[in-house]
């Protein structure tokens, strides 16, 4: 786990060691068991990270290895983070130490739930995620560079020499990162005469007279 | 791009504004709470000093965490007594209505908005949780939220959201007896599977969709994200209309008419253009089994467990995880598979009509040995019907248990949960490692009827080869 500060402000690039995580569809109630969700805060919820996974591996889950400590981007595949919509899994993740994820495509509640609170989820062609992964087992110790302006993510290793991938982001949650304006609710709330206005023009709000 | 669809329409009709970022921000006409996924949300918006700003379009119930023995307070779980009190506490501060246990209005809240008609064609419907598409079925524009985003909809009523595209998903024909809503939708999560759905709405229509009660259109909904969908809709018609009036958040009087009126105009014109489209065929589909860890891992009861050899290259790592987990042989018939534990209810099928076809099973037969099967019901109003119809004696005289409502054992929030190895029928909707409270635990979805004749042959059956008996008629006791 670590002690990163939580994402605040511009989020425009990341330095840090990668844990690779293989396979499809891995859902949020692998992320964190519904058990860990008995909870009125958020604060706990590090230790519930992949709980049953990481039973099931007995210790060979990559969030148990010790190359893998402290390290803060997730490189998965297809899928991740579908399911339940339940905001602990990227949470437990963030409060885990993870600050960015990276993979082949992601769930869109889980994905705006990491936009929510500052962690980019970028995605990468399968063939550059499965180079990835396999550069980072190779070299655990080597620190990924992403760049959420360039698009581009770099790893920079001694062992298995330095390389360069794409990866992608769509252009408003971009702008919102790289901005600092990830955490909306004050633009939201600011919006107050149109938000008067959208609920005088809907007649179930109105008594369906405006039809 | 899509356009003069139902979709469409909702959605320009809620727009506020255009944000910085490029997303629209979105007018939510129902916000929908619970004690899971509330409590941030209220503690964040204390710390940025604002108010709910529309205490009146939110609705709370409880429904994870209760326990469905017994509901008495303070419940034996401190934790779980805790989220209910801060719910209460949230609702109290805040002006907001919560339908309470034994209010009589109580349940899974995607049971109790729809039978309480606050969920209505036309609006845009948040909560957060995932099967909030279930509301869909109504013509709503419905979705699962995170708690930041409770957060953003309580402050604002409104929601930072990119559109979707649509596509259509024409089922011609019938669904054949013994083949439910539950078979149609696990059906097209096989055919999909379950990213298929990724990026857009899903509007589900054509000859077998319009034949659906509303009770069927809403297990449909309510799977769309088991497929990838945020959302699935089907368009309002006269169903829709005659299952609305008389509830008592439904209009009334003038009211109603001029809604009906509106209601009819929102559905997707004969000129409406979809970004896809895909068909099936409803008199092609059978009782559907899921055999592994997602639900698209599914199966005719009367098919056998993929080979790999018979699936996409894609799939075969899932499924290869999936023989282990399940501990399953590739090619071995899913039907005669023995089962531990079989569980009736959730927000996908825990509504009357569920458990009317599961009765119609269980009437006259007995729970096979060593297996342990229980009803919950999705709500109280279920509860109280399905009592005064009698079928709780029905389901006791089966062996069966029957239950307060709540989210039970769809998910491990309460009591209710697998034991180590245990595997179980489910009328839920995620069968995914360790969903149901055992992290070696596995889950075989399937529709309520198929459930409780898994119950009494204590094995995968499928319910075509058992008569079904009748229950009795509505209201007669």
């Amino acid at each position: 786990m670590s002690s990163l500060p939580f994402p605040a402000g511009p989020v425009i690039a990341h330095r840090g060691r990668a844990i690779p995580l293989v396979g499809a569809d891995i859902d949020t109630d692998r992320i964190i068991p519904a058990r860990f969700l008995k909870c009125v805060t958020f604060e706990g919820l590090a230790e519930g990270a992949f709980a049953d996974d990481r039973t099931e591996l007995a210790g060979a889950h990559p969030f148990d290895r010790d190359e893998h400590r402290g390290a803060s981007v997730l490189v998965v595949n297809s899928n991740f983070g579908c399911g339940s919509s339940r905001e602990h899994a990227p949470q437990a993740l963030m409060r885990w130490g993870i600050r960015a994820v990276i993979g082949e495509s992601f769930a869109e509640i889980f994905f705006g739930n990491c936009l929510a609170l500052g962690i980019p989820c970028l995605t990468a062609d399968p063939v550059h995620v499965a180079e990835l992964q396999q550069a980072i087992a190779a070299d655990p110790g080597a620190e990924l560079y992403l760049d959420l302006e360039a698009l581009a993510v770099e790893l920079e290793s001694e062992f298995v020499g330095a390389n360069r991938w794409p990866v992608q982001l769509a252009p408003g949650p971009q702008r919102m990162l790289v901005s600092g304006q990830w955490d909306g609710t004050s633009q939201l709330v600011a919006h107050d005469s149109e938000l008067t206005a959208t609920a005088a023009r809907l007649p179930y709000l109105n008594g369906f007279a405006l039809v | 791009m899509s356009a003069g669809t139902l979709y469409d329409k909702v959605w320009d009709l809620h727009r506020v504004a255009e944000l910085p970022g490029g997303a629209t921000q979105l007018f939510i006409g129902l916000h929908l709470i619970h004690e899971v996924t509330s409590p941030q949300a209220f503690a964040a918006l204390r710390d940025l000093g604002l108010s709910v700003r529309h205490p009146e379009r939110t609705v709370a119930t409880v429904d994870h965490i209760v326990p469905t023995t017994s509901q008495a307070r303070p419940f034996a779980d401190p934790l779980a007594e805790e989220m209910l009190a801060t719910l209460e506490a949230n609702c109290a501060a805040h002006g907001i209505v919560l339908h309470g246990l034994g209010s009589g209005r109580q349940g899974i809240v995607h049971v109790i908005a729809p039978e309480l008609g606050l969920t209505q064609p036309g609006m845009t419907v948040a909560c957060g949780d995932s099967h909030t598409s279930t509301h869909g079925a109504f013509g709503a524009i419905a979705f699962g939220i995170g708690t930041s985003q409770v957060r953003d909809v309580l402050a604002s009523q409104s929601l930072a959201m990119n559109k979707l595209k649509v596509r259509r998903l024409w089922v011609e024909g019938r669904l054949q007896p013994g083949v439910y809503a539950k078979d149609l939708v696990l059906h097209i999560i096989r055919v999909l599977g379950v990213r298929g759905g990724v990026g857009y709405a899903y509007e589900f229509a054509g000859p077998a969709i319009e034949a659906l009660s509303m009770e069927e259109r809403m297990t449909l909904c309510n799977m769309a994200i088991e497929g990838g969908a945020r959302c699935g809709y089907v368009n309002p018609d006269a169903t829709t209309f005659a299952y609305l009036r008389g509830r008592p958040f439904a209009p009334s009087g003038d009211d109603w008419e001029r809604a009906v009126a509106w209601w009819s105009s929102l559905a997707s014109g004969a000129d409406a253009v979809f970004d896809d489209e895909v068909r099936f065929d409803a008199a092609a589909i059978a009782p559907t089994v899921t055999w592994g860890i997602t639900p698209g891992q599914g199966i005719g009861v009367d098919e056998a467990v993929p080979t790999p050899e018979q699936l996409d290259p894609e799939e075969r790592p899932i499924a290869e995880e999936a023989y282990r987990y399940m501990d399953l042989v590739p090619g071995a018939p899913i039907a005669g598979l023995p089962v531990d534990v079989c569980f009736i209810g959730s927000c996908t099928n825990g509504r009357l009509s569920d458990l009317r076809a599961a009765a119609a099973i269980a009437r006259g037969r007995q729970v096979a040995p060593g297996v342990r099967a229980f009803v919950v019901p999705g709500s109280e109003q279920v509860a109280a019907e399905a009592e005064a119809e009698g079928l709780d004696a029905v389901f006791r005289q089966a062996g069966f248990e029957w239950r307060e409502p709540g989210c039970s054992m769809c998910l491990a929030m309460n009591p209710d949960r697998l034991e180590g190895r245990q595997i179980s029928a489910s009328s839920s909707n995620r069968n995914f490692k360790g969903r149901q409270g055992s992290s070696t635990g596995r889950t075989l979805l399937m529709s309520p009827a198929m459930v409780a004749a898994a119950a009494v042959r204590g094995a995968v059956t499928d319910v075509r080869t058992l008569s079904p008996t009748e229950v009795p008629a509505p209201a007669l006791r």
